[in-house]
C-alpha cells in the first residue's frame, strides 16, 4: 500500500473483512481477508467476475449482508464510524448519512409509486428534519446537480415515467442527498446506453472531486478505469491483485485481472479472440477477401413500422434498408429504443412491416403468408439477450434442443450440438435456471444452430453478460461463424461489442440508419455527428485509449 | 448480482429435499380423514346418519356422543361424517364446473385474436360486477332450490374468476419469449399451444383450483344454510347448521360441530394450495 494521496481520514477502512453464508458444516465464505481503505476524494474500484463476492462485500458495508450473511472483519470503519459493533438503529442512522448506495436497477431502486420528488425528499425530512418546503428546494437543486433534464418537471414524476438514464440520475441525487462523505456504487451504469454511462460516470467524478469517497464495483475493466485511482481485483472472495489504476491494467500479473484485461473488445481486431485460453489461435486473422462481390442472404428495403400506444403513433423503423452478404457479420449499433430490435423482429419475420419488404436470399420473405414461410424458417435462426426466457421453464436443456432437431433427434445429436457451443454433455440433463448466464446463451446458440440455419440473428446476445464471460461468448459467436460459414446481424447497444465483431455497421438512430458502411472506416473516420458522440462516449481502458 | 447468484443456489438447493411444515402436515392428515370419511363413513362413525333416538334428544357432548345430539337425539358426530360426502362432492363439483367453464371462456379469450379478447375481457366484467353469491342465488331462483342446482349455482359463480385468470396467464404465455422462440424456429400454432401454451397455463391452474375446492364448500353450505342446497333430512354441513341455529342457545354444539368442520376443510384445503403453490414456485 503506497497511498500518497491520502493525507485525510479515510471515509472507509475496513481490515480482514469476511462473509460467509450459511450455518455449521454447510458455512461458505464469500469474501476473505479483505483490505480496503479509501480517503476522501479517491475512487477505488472492485472488480471481479459475478460470484467472485464483489455486491456481498458492499452490502457487508452498508449492514445489508442479510439475516442468513455472517460479517467478521478486525476494523470496520464506514464514514468516520465503527461499525463492527453496530445493531440495527445504528446502521440504519449510517445510511443515507455516512454512506449512499447508486444501484444496479434503478426501476426496482425506486418505489413506483411515489414520486422522485418524494423519494429523495424523504431522505432529507427523515435525517435532516427538514421541512417540506425547503426539502423541496434541495430535491430541486440535487436534480440540477445530476443533470436532470426539466428538474421542474421530472420531481413530480414517478420512476416508472422516467428514462433509465434519468432515473439512474435521480437515484445518485437520493444518494447525495445527504452529503455523504462515502457512495458506494454498485454496477452503476451497467443497464445503460453508452451516452447515458458516460454522463453517469462524469456525474460520479464530480461527486468523487467535491471530496466524496466512492466504492465503484463492476465487472466491467473499461468502466471502472475511466474513474477510479485504485483497482481491487476479486475472485472466488479473494483479492488476486490490488494497485493503482494504470499500473493493474497496463501490467496485470493475476491470471483473472490478464482475462479481464483482454476481454475488453472495443480495441480488439476483428478475427481476434477476445478469451486468452487458447494462446495459439491468437493469430488466426480472418482471409481479407473484402473486394470479391458477395451474394446476398439477407436483405431490408425502405422497412418502416409505427407502432400505436395509446393513440400516440410511435415511427419505430424508419425508412431502414440494408443487406448483409453470405459469411459476414452486419452489426446494428443505437441506443435502446432506437428501433435495433423491432429491425431484428422485420428481419425474422416475427412482425410485418407497413411498407417495405424483407428478402431472403433473394426470394420474397415477409411478403409471404405464414404457412408458406414456416417451411423456410429454418434458414434464419436467432438468439436473444434474454436467453432464460427464450426457454419453457418447464424443460431441460436436452428437452429444448430436441424440440428444436425435431421429433427424429437422436441423443447423440444432442451432445454433438453441446459440444460444438463447448458445453459438457452433462448439461443436457439440467434446466436453464441452473445454469449460468453465459452457459444458457450458449443454449439457446446451441438451439439456434439446430437446423442449420444460414443467417443468425442475434438480438444483444451479450448485454446481459459480464465481460469475460461477453469475451467467452463473442468468440464462440466468431469460430461457429467460421466453422459454418454463417452470416450474422448482430445487434448491440455496445459499441466495443459491435465493432469486434462486425464487417459492416449500421448506426441507428430514433428508428433511422444515420451512418452505414465498412465498419473500420465507421469507427476510424465516423461521417456522422451521432457516431461521433457514440465513439467518444464508448468506455475503453484508459492507458490504451 | 453476485450474491443474488449466491441465494439462488440454495433455493435450488432447499427446493430440491424441503422438508414440509408442521400446518401442511396437518392439513395432509385432515384431508386424509375427510378421505376416509367420504369413502368408508361407517368406519368412523359410530351411528347412522339418521338413527333418531328421541330419548337421547339434545345431548351434550359426552363419551358415547362426541359431538352431542340434535334435537331427534342423531349423533352429530356421525351425520357430520356421513355429510363429508355430500359437502366434499358439492365443493369439487362446482370447483370442476366453474373451472370447465372458465377454461373454454379464458381459452378462446386467451388463444383468439384480439376481438375475442376483448369480447370476453367485457363479458366477464359484467359477470364480475354481480357478487358471486348473488349470481348463484339468481340460478335457484329460475331453478329452484337443491343440491343439484347448487352445486351448478356455485360453480357458475366461480366461473368468471377462473376464466380470468386463464385468460391473463394463456394471454401472458402467447407473448413470452419461449413462444417467439419457438415460431422463429417455424413450429405450427397448433404446436406451440400443445407444446408450450396450454401445459405452462394449467400447471398454475390447477394449484389455484385445490383453492377453490375449499371456497366451493363455503359457498355450498351457505346456500344449503339458506335453506336452497341441500335439505334439511341430508346430513349435509350447511343444512346441519341451518337447522341448529333454532336451538342455538340451548344446543350450541348442534351448530359449533358442523361449522368447525367447514372451517377446517376449507383452512387444510387452502393451506394444501399454498402448498402446493410455493414448492411450484420454488421450482420454475
Amino acid at each position: 500500500m503506497t497511498d500518497v494521496a491520502a493525507p485525510r481520514d479515510p471515509v472507509l477502512d475496513v481490515r480482514g473483512l469476511e462473509v460467509s453464508f450459511g450455518t455449521g458444516r454447510v458455512r461458505r465464505a464469500v469474501v476473505q481477508g479483505l483490505d480496503l481503505r479509501i480517503a476522501a476524494g479517491q475512487c477505488v474500484a472492485i472488480v471481479g467476475e459475478s460470484g467472485s463476492g464483489k455486491s456481498v462485500t458492499a452490502r457487508s458495508l452498508l449492514g445489508l449482508a442479510g439475516a442468513d450473511a455472517a460479517v467478521r472483519a478486525d476494523r470496520l470503519d464506514v464514514g468516520g464510524t465503527g461499525m463492527l459493533r453496530a445493531g440495527e438503529r445504528e446502521w440504519r442512522r449510517l445510511r443515507g448519512v455516512g454512506v449512499g448506495l447508486v444501484l444496479q436497477d434503478a426501476l426496482v431502486s425506486l418505489d413506483p409509486l411515489r414520486t422522485i420528488g418524494r423519494e429523495i425528499g424523504d431522505a432529507l425530512r427523515l435525517h435532516r428534519r427538514m421541512p417540506a418546503a425547503a426539502a423541496r428546494a434541495r430535491v430541486l437543486e440535487l436534480l440540477e446537480l445530476v443533470g436532470m433534464p426539466d428538474p421542474a418537471g421530472a420531481i413530480d414524476r414517478r420512476s416508472g415515467e422516467l428514462s433509465g438514464g434519468m432515473r439512474q440520475r435521480a437515484l445518485i441525487a437520493s444518494a447525495i442527498a445527504l452529503d455523504p462523505p462515502l457512495l458506494i456504487a454498485d454496477e452503476p451504469t451497467t443497464a445503460l446506453d453508452v451516452g447515458v454511462q458516460a454522463r453517469v460516470l462524469a456525474l460520479l467524478a464530480e461527486a468523487r472531486d467535491r471530496g466524496t469517497g466512492i466504492l465503484l464495483i463492476s465487472h466491467d475493466l473499461a468502466v471502472v478505469s475511466a474513474l477510479a485511482d485504485r483497482i481491487i481485483v476479486l475472485d472466488d472472495g479473494l483479492v488476486v491483485e490490488e494497485g493503482p489504476t494504470t499500473e493493474v491494467i497496463t501490467s496485470p500479473r493475476h491470471p483473472t485481472t490478464r482475462a479481464l484485461v483482454a476481454a475488453v473488445p472495443t480495441e480488439v481486431p476483428r478475427g481476434h479472440p477476445l478469451t486468452l485460453v487458447d494462446r495459439s489461435n491468437a493469430l488466426v486473422s480472418r482471409p481479407v477477401t473484402a473486394s470479391a462481390p458477395r451474394e446476398i442472404v439477407l436483405e431490408g428495403r425502405a422497412l418502416t413500422k409505427t407502432f400505436t400506444t395509446r393513440g400516440t403513433p410511435t415511427l419505430a423503423v424508419d425508412d431502414v434498408s440494408f443487406s448483409l452478404e453470405r459469411g459476414r457479420t452486419l452489426g446494428l449499433v443505437g441506443e435502446s429504443g432506437s428501433g435495433k430490435t423491432t429491425v431484428a423482429r422485420l428481419m425474422l419475420a416475427i412482425a410485418a412491416p407497413d411498407s417495405g419488404e424483407v428478402l431472403l436470399g433473394g426470394s420474397a420473405w415477409s411478403s409471404l403468408p405464414e404457412r408458406e414461410r414456416r417451411p423456410l424458417r429454418p434458414r434464419i435462426g436467432a438468439i436473444y439477450q434474454d436467453a432464460l426466457g427464450s426457454f419453457d421453464p418447464r424443460w431441460t436443456v436436452e428437452r429444448i434442443l430436441r424440440d428444436a432437431l425435431g421429433p427424429a433427434a437422436t441423443g447423440t445429436e444432442v451432445v454433438d450440438l453441446l459440444e460444438q457451443v463447448r458445453l459438457a454433455p452433462d448439461a443436457a440433463a439440467r434446466h436453464p435456471l441452473t445454469l449460468s448466464g453465459g452457459q444458457r446463451q450458449r443454449v439457446s446458440i446451441a438451439r439456434a444452430l439446430a437446423e442449420a440455419p444460414e443467417i443468425l440473428v442475434c438480438d444483444e446476445p451479450v448485454s446481459a453478460l459480464d465481460t469475460t464471460v461477453q469475451a467467452r461468448v463473442l468468440d464462440l459467436l466468431d469460430e461457429l461463424q467460421r466453422e459454418r460459414g454463417l452470416s450474422l446481424l448482430f445487434i448491440s447497444h455496445d459499441l466495443g461489442v459491435v465493432r469486434h465483431m462486425s464487417d459492416t455497421v449500421a448506426v441507428m438512430r430514433h428508428g433511422r440508419i444515420v451512418e452505414h458502411g465498412d465498419a473500420e472506416s465507421v469507427f476510424t473516420d465516423p461521417q456522422h455527428e451521432y457516431t461521433r458522440s457514440l465513439i467518444a462516449d464508448a468506455p475503453r481502458l484508459r492507458s490504451l485509449g | 448480482m453476485s450474491e443474488l447468484e449466491v441465494r439462488s443456489t440454495v433455493t435450488v438447493e432447499a427446493a430440491a429435499r424441503p422438508l414440509p411444515r408442521v400446518g401442511t402436515v396437518l392439513a395432509g392428515l385432515f384431508v386424509v380423514f375427510l378421505a376416509v370419511a367420504v369413502i368408508w363413513p361407517g368406519l368412523i362413525a359410530p351411528y347412522g346418519p339418521d338413527a333418531i333416538a328421541p330419548r337421547d334428544a339434545f345431548q351434550p357432548p359426552s363419551a358415547a356422543h362426541w359431538f352431542g345430539t340434535d334435537e331427534s337425539g342423531r349423533d352429530i358426530y356421525s351425520r357430520v361424517i356421513w355429510g363429508t360426502a355430500t359437502s366434499l362432492l358439492i365443493g369439487v363439483t362446482a370447483t370442476a364446473i366453474g373451472l370447465s367453464l372458465g377454461l373454454l371462456l379464458g381459452a378462446i379469450g386467451g388463444l383468439g385474436g384480439r376481438a375475442l379478447d376483448f369480447a370476453v375481457g367485457r363479458v366477464n366484467e359484467v359477470l364480475f360486477a354481480f357478487p358471486g353469491l348473488l349470481l348463484a342465488l339468481l340460478v335457484i331462483v329460475l331453478y329452484g332450490p337443491g343440491p343439484v342446482t347448487a352445486t351448478i349455482a356455485v360453480g357458475l359463480s366461480t366461473a368468471p374468476g377462473y376464466a380470468r385468470i386463464i385468460q391473463g396467464e394463456l394471454r401472458g404465455i402467447r407473448s413470452s419469449g419461449f413462444v417467439e422462440a419457438a415460431r422463429v424456429l417455424g413450429h405450427s400454432p397448433s404446436r406451440i399451444i400443445r407444446r408450450h401454451i396450454l401445459p405452462n397455463a394449467l400447471a398454475p391452474i390447477a394449484v389455484l383450483a385445490t383453492l377453490g375446492v375449499g371456497q366451493a364448500i363455503v359457498w355450498a353450505s351457505a346456500l344449503s344454510y339458506l335453506g336452497l342446497g341441500a335439505q334439511p333430512p341430508a346430513p349435509e354441513w350447511g343444512a346441519m347448521l341451518s337447522a341448529g341455529r333454532t336451538y342455538i342457545t340451548t344446543a350450541w354444539w348442534m351448530t359449533v360441530f358442523p361449522g368447525l368442520m367447514i372451517v377446517l376443510t376449507t383452512i387444510a384445503t387452502t393451506v394444501l394450495g399454498r402448498a402446493i403453490t410455493s414448492r411450484r414456485g420454488g421450482v420454475r
